[in-house]
This record gives structure tokens, sequence and C-alpha cells, in this order.
């Protein structure tokens, strides 16, 4: 075992992947030579070769398109987007052409891609660097689309998706990627895509969450623990296709839910959750289940990033209201 | 295999590029010794202007040297740094009337405030504060472009409004070397050229995006000549001669006021810094050789020699602008300190025209939150 930070088990399981299966192939902007903007493809390039671990020019759309080509010709392309708020650029071939692949050719062509992107705020970024964009990708049949939260998860996640023959938008949260160290083994493990973990067990509400609001709502389930209240955290870890079974058993459980994600309220990944909990699980509810997620404006300008994102505050503020009602 | 060669001859498709690509020679007025080696090609300017050109120059040298170590104590946010483009950027900003419209990039901050962004308007946009980003009325530019390669289809658009309109003016854009990699790049050209709107699209070619070198970019041998293309003219300058620069956006901005639609320049120049603060390490992906070779092609070398040697500039002059530099740059982080605490409610409310339900609750709990 190793002490990982988050992107050490990134690039851990892109070089045991390099290693593995040599269809695979490692490419974006700088994340040769470089060691990509945040090092996660560091000495890659060394390893492996300008064959599997390249530069493309600057151009997102390129890089999709040409994602679909490789994986047209056998290859297994681990493309990188350098921050998740360029994937406009890329939109028609992730969510137009990717997506769709195999149910156009009736199943003839597998897209066994895995799209890795940074994003996610609170490190005072330019505009379009930080954006939780992630509900677009949820939103979009013929995706999966996977969040971690620790560099354990992440080695393993990062290994399934790499490995699945499906398209999987891989998000990184910036603010995770050195945030603590974990234990991690060295050798190979997967972690299953579409299971979610139960971060904390408690028996008198489910928060139900995702990335870095996973460590937020820790923090707030200590705190209320102090209070007498027993709060169970569910790491959903991927946002596409849901983990149903392990939230609604949850939520029988405690009787009581609330989703928290950093993005947008408007239409997203937690008022998906919502809906499927109240489709399901009505019954069990003693109370509504509420949200915490950020305000609907564009992504601030980073000097008001620390009043916009939700914090752990804001989430015992909700949890109480829920355990209240 | 005989049939073959003999199709070769017929069809010669090489050849069409070979001659494309001996047509683009970089030009070059000012060599590095600040001698001009183009006299046909120097443009029309007058003693004062190129005095106010190297005044211009020597500031925004000082100001990148100030914003580096204001990032550094951290009294700045996201910065590129611009030592080493001062030509590209400023000269083709001078060879500008206050009619025409920047679309610029990050690292184009000077090109904006030569056009009357005031200063403590840039430190604000740098420290991520809108009001940095609230151009004031009369300065016909748009706060830099994030998102490479957008402003360039903006470009057209502006462009093309400006023809609309009938006003004798130019949009002007710039991006990178990497830059002109990207779709909106090409997407842009084409759409001026079609339209034969009055645009400038400059690439400034500093051989590197981030870690990337230019050849990784592209085939082609030179950015200027993606112009053909699109059919539009296109040349490739000496980025570190400010009067090259001048004369080519000049002739390009004299074309396009008559009608004669959009042009490309590619500057050939190279980035002194790190691509930006945020923890790039150029001696990762570049050699110290590669550096120094670049640096004995200074711009304000070679213009401080051309000038004393005209009796234009001497050490007093230069010591005057550096000091009136220090100077505003002092005054304008004072006045960027003094700028209101950014809220989210200001935020909200600069949102839509008029404040939705969803805004209009959520605005109610922040305000809350606010007055705390
Ligand atoms: C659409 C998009 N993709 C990627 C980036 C990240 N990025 C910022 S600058 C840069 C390199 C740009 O190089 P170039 O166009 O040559 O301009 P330079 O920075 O050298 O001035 C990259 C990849 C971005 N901002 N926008």
């Amino acid at each position: 075992m190793a002490q990982m930070t988050m992107i050490q088990a990134i690039t851990d399981a892109l070089r045991t992947e390099l290693r593995n299966d040599p269809k695979t192939l490692v490419f974006g902007e700088d994340v040769g030579v470089n060691g990509g903007v945040f090092r996660a493809t560091e000495g890659l390039h060394k390893e492996f070769g300008e064959d599997r671990v390249f530069d493309t020019p600057l151009a997102e759309s390129g890089i999709g398109g040409l994602s679909i080509g490789l994986a047209l010709t056998g290859f297994r392309p681990i493309p990188e987007i350098q921050f998740f708020g360029f994937v406009f650029e890329v939109m028609d071939s992730i969510a137009g052409q990717m997506s769709r692949a195999r149910y156009r050719s009736g199943g003839r062509y597998n897209m066994p891609i895995t799209v890795r992107s940074p994003f996610g705020g609170g490190v005072h970024t330019p505009e379009l660097h930080s954006d939780s964009l992630e509900g677009l990708m949820a939103q979009t049949p013929g995706l999966k689309v996977v969040v971690p939260s620790t560099p354990y998860d992440a080695k393993g996640l990062l290994l399934s998706a790499i490995r699945d023959n499906d398209p999987v938008i891989f998000l990184e949260h910036l603010k995770l990627y050195r945030a603590f160290r974990q234990e991690v083994p060295e050798e190979e493990y997967t972690i299953p895509l579409g299971k979610a973990d139960v971060k904390r067990e408690g028996t008198d509400l489910s928060i139900i969450t995702y990335g870095a609001m996973v460590h937020e709502s820790l923090k707030a389930a200590e705190e209320l623990e102090k209070e007498g209240h027993s709060v169970e955290v569910i790491d959903l870890r991927t946002i596409s296709p849901l983990d149903i079974d392990t939230i609604i058993a949850s939520v029988e459980k405690t009787g009581r839910a609330m989703v928290v994600q950093e993005a947008q309220k408007q239409a997203g990944v937690a008022a998906n959750v919502v809906a499927e909990i109240n489709d399901r699980a009505i019954l069990s509810l003693e109370a509504p289940v509420l949200r915490v997620a950020a305000a609907d404006t564009v992504y601030p300008f980073s000097q008001a990033e620390s009043v916009w994102l939700p914090n752990y505050k804001d989430v015992i503020e909700t949890a109480k209201k829920v355990l209240t009602f | 295999m005989a049939s073959n060669t003999k199709k070769a001859q017929k069809f010669d498709a090489k050849k069409s590029l070979e001659t494309v690509e001996e047509q683009f020679q970089t030009l070059q007025i000012l060599n590095e010794e600040g001698e001009v080696v183009n006299e046909a090609a120097m443009p029309e300017l007058s003693d004062e202007q190129l005095q106010e050109l190297m005044r211009r120059m020597v500031y925004t040298r000082i100001l990148d040297q100030r914003s580096i170590s204001l990032n550094r104590q951290g009294r700045l946010g996201f910065y590129a740094p611009t030592a080493g483009q001062e030509a590209s950027q400023l000269a083709s900003q001078f060879a500008l009337e206050k009619e025409d419209f920047i679309l610029p990039g990050y690292r184009d901050v000077p090109q904006l405030i030569w056009h009357g962004l005031p200063l403590y308007q840039a430190f604000l946009f740098s420290r991520g504060h809108f009001q940095g980003n609230q151009i004031p009325e009369g300065v016909n530019v748009i706060s830099p472009q994030i998102i490479i390669g957008a402003q360039y289809v903006q470009a057209a658009g502006v462009a093309l409004g400006m023809k609309k309109n009938g006003s004798k003016s130019v949009a002007i854009t710039y991006t990178g070397d990497g830059g002109a990699s990207q779709g909106d790049f090409y997407e842009g050209i084409n759409f001026a050229g079609a339209f034969k709107a009055p645009a400038i699209f400059i690439v400034q070619n500093n051989r590197f995006a981030i870690s990337t070198p230019v050849e990784k970019q592209s085939a082609a041998k030179t950015v200027a000549q993606k112009a053909v293309a699109a059919g539009i003219p296109g040349i490739q300058v000496d980025g570190m001669d400010p009067l090259a620069v001048y004369a080519a956006v000049r002739e390009a901005r004299e074309r396009a006021v008559n009608g004669e639609g959009p042009t490309l320049i590619e500057t050939l120049t190279y980035r002194y810094g790190p691509h930006t603060m945020a923890g790039d390490d150029p001696t990762r992906y570049r050699t110290s050789e590669l550096d120094n070779e670049w640096e004995k092609k200074d711009p304000l070398v070679r213009f401080r020699k051309f000038l004393e040697n005209k009796g234009l500039w001497n050490e007093e002059k230069e010591n005057e602008v550096i000091e009136k530099a220090k100077e505003e740059i002092k005054e304008a982080i004072k006045k960027a300190d003094a700028a209101p605490k950014q809220k989210v409610t200001d935020l909200m409310s600069i949102m839509f025209e008029e404040m939705p339900q969803n805004l209009k609750e959520q605005y109610e709990i922040y305000k809350a939150k606010e007055s705390k």
C-alpha cells in the first residue's frame, strides 16, 4: 500500500492500464512531455513513448473526433479535456456522436472511450475552468458519468472506466486532486461503475452526494452527530447510471433524505435523485427531500466563489430542516 | 508502378502546396540591430508617434514585471505574462483607430489598456471581480476571452455588423499558434472572408501553446498560409519588429475599411515568462538556448537602438517612462483595492435583464447571508 493523493492515484491507474492493454492511448493538450497541466500524466510520455501518450493540436472537437475514430479502429482512447469548462467545444463529439455510436450502428460499434477532465470550484480559476457541468452529461443517454471523491475510489473507478466498452465521462474535482492522501493499493483493483458507496453509516438522515460535496457532507455529519443526529452519507460515485438500490435502501432505513451538489440548482443531478426517491420511496419518507446546491448564476467570478459554493454549514442548515420537519 | 508514376506527373497535387509555402516569407523592417532592412515597407509614422510606441512598449514591460510580482504577493489573480510580445501586441493596437473593436485573448490585456481600458479595471479582471469586465462607454473592446478561438468567430460578427452599419472601422482579434488549430479559427476567417467583413485576425505565434510546440499544431509551415484556404490575404511578420507589425496591420486596416475584406496576420514572437502564473514551468518544455536566441530579438532593444540612432530616445526618457509607469500602477492598485467587495447578489442581479423566480428567491437567501 502507498499513500497517494487523488492525482497520483489517477496517474497510477493510467500507468496500470497503459501497461496492461497495448490498445490504450492517452492524449490531449499538454499531456505528453509536460505531463498535463495538473501533472495527471506525469512520467507517462517517458515510459510509454510518443505512440501511446501524445499531445494533440489545440482543438477539443478534434480530440473528441479523434477518439471516436481511434475507437473505430480498435483502440481504447483515454483523451483528456484540459478543463471541463471547455466541454462545449467538444459537445457534439461527446453528446451527439460517441454517446450514440453503439445505438446508431445497431450495436455494431463500441465506443470504449474514457474522457478524463478536471472540474470543480474553489481554486480561483479564470472563467469556464471551474464549472460543474456534469448535469449536461448525466442528461445525455449513452454516457456513463463518474465523479470520484477519494484517491482509492479514483483508481478503482478509472480502471473500470477504461475497461468499459461504452463511453465514460470521468470528472476529477480540482480541489480534491491534492487535498489529502489515502492508502491506495499498488496492485490493480476495480470498483464497479454504477455503484454508490456508503461513506458513513447513520440511521436518522440520508445525505446523497458526490464529488467535493462528499467531504462537506461528511463534515456536516460529524457536527450533527455531536447534536445527537445519526447521519448516513452516500457517495454516488457514478451519477449516471444511478445506483437506485443503495439510495432507496438507505432512505427506507432513515426515512429522511437530502441531496447535496456543488452545481447550480436548476435542472441538476440532485433534482433527478429527488425525483427517483419520490417515485420509489415516498411512503417511507417522514419529510420532503431537500436539496443543497449553488445559486442559479453563471459560475461566479472568483472573488465571490467562496460564498457561492455550498459548504458544510449549508448542509447542516438544510439537514436540520429535514430532521425537524 | 509505371502507371502510378505517370499519374503522379499528370496530377502533381503537391505542387500547389509548395507554391503556397514559398510565397509566405517573413516581413521584417527593423532587424535585431535596429537597422532598417526594408525601406520600401517603412510605415508612415511621425517622430512623436515613434516615441509614443516606444513609450508604450517600455511601460508595458514594467507593467508585466509589476503584475508578476503582485501576483506572487497574492495581490493579483489570473495573469498571463506578456514580456517578449510587446511589438506584436502594442504595434498592432497602435495601428488602430479608436472606433475599431478589439476581441482579445487572455494574454491581450495590454492592447485593451492602450485602447482605453483603465488600468485598475485590468487589475480587477485579474482578481476575478466583475467590475473589471464592465468596459466603459466609448472603449471599443470586450473583456479577454478564455475559450481559445471563440473570439475569432465573434470578430467576424462584429466586423459584419460594422459593415452593415456602414462604419469605417474594423474588428481585430487575437489568438496564439495553438488557437490557430481550433475549429473556431477556421470558421472565423472563413466567415469574414465569405461576408467580406472588415476584420483583422492576428495570430501571435510565440512558438508554444502552454507546453506544446508549434510544430505539433499543424503540418502547415506557417499559420499565415491558412489564409489561402479561406480565400483572404495572409502575411507572416517578424513579431519582434514593431514597424513590421504596425505596417502589416495598418495595411490590413486600409483594405478592410475600403471594403476589401479581412486579413490574417501571423506575428512571430516569443513569451519570455511562463504561460500563466498558475504553476506553469517552461523548463519542462523549452531550452534555455531557445530562450536566449529569442531574447536577442527583443523588440524593446531593437526599437531603442533605432530611435537612439535617430536621436529620438535616451536613457533619461526611458527612466521617465519607467517612473511614471510605476507610479500609475501603484495608483491603479489602490483604486482596485477600493472596489466594493463582490457579492453573490451582485452576480445574481447581472444574470438577466429581469430576474426570474428562482433567482429572486435565491437572492433573498444570499442577501440574508451577506448581511450577517
Ligand atoms: C477551448 C480552450 N481549450 C483549452 C484551453 C486551455 N489553454 C489555455 S491557454 C492554452 C494554450 C494556448 O496557446 P496559444 O493559442 O498558442 O496562445 P498563447 O497562450 O501562447 O498566447 C490552452 C491549451 C482554453 N483556455 N480554451
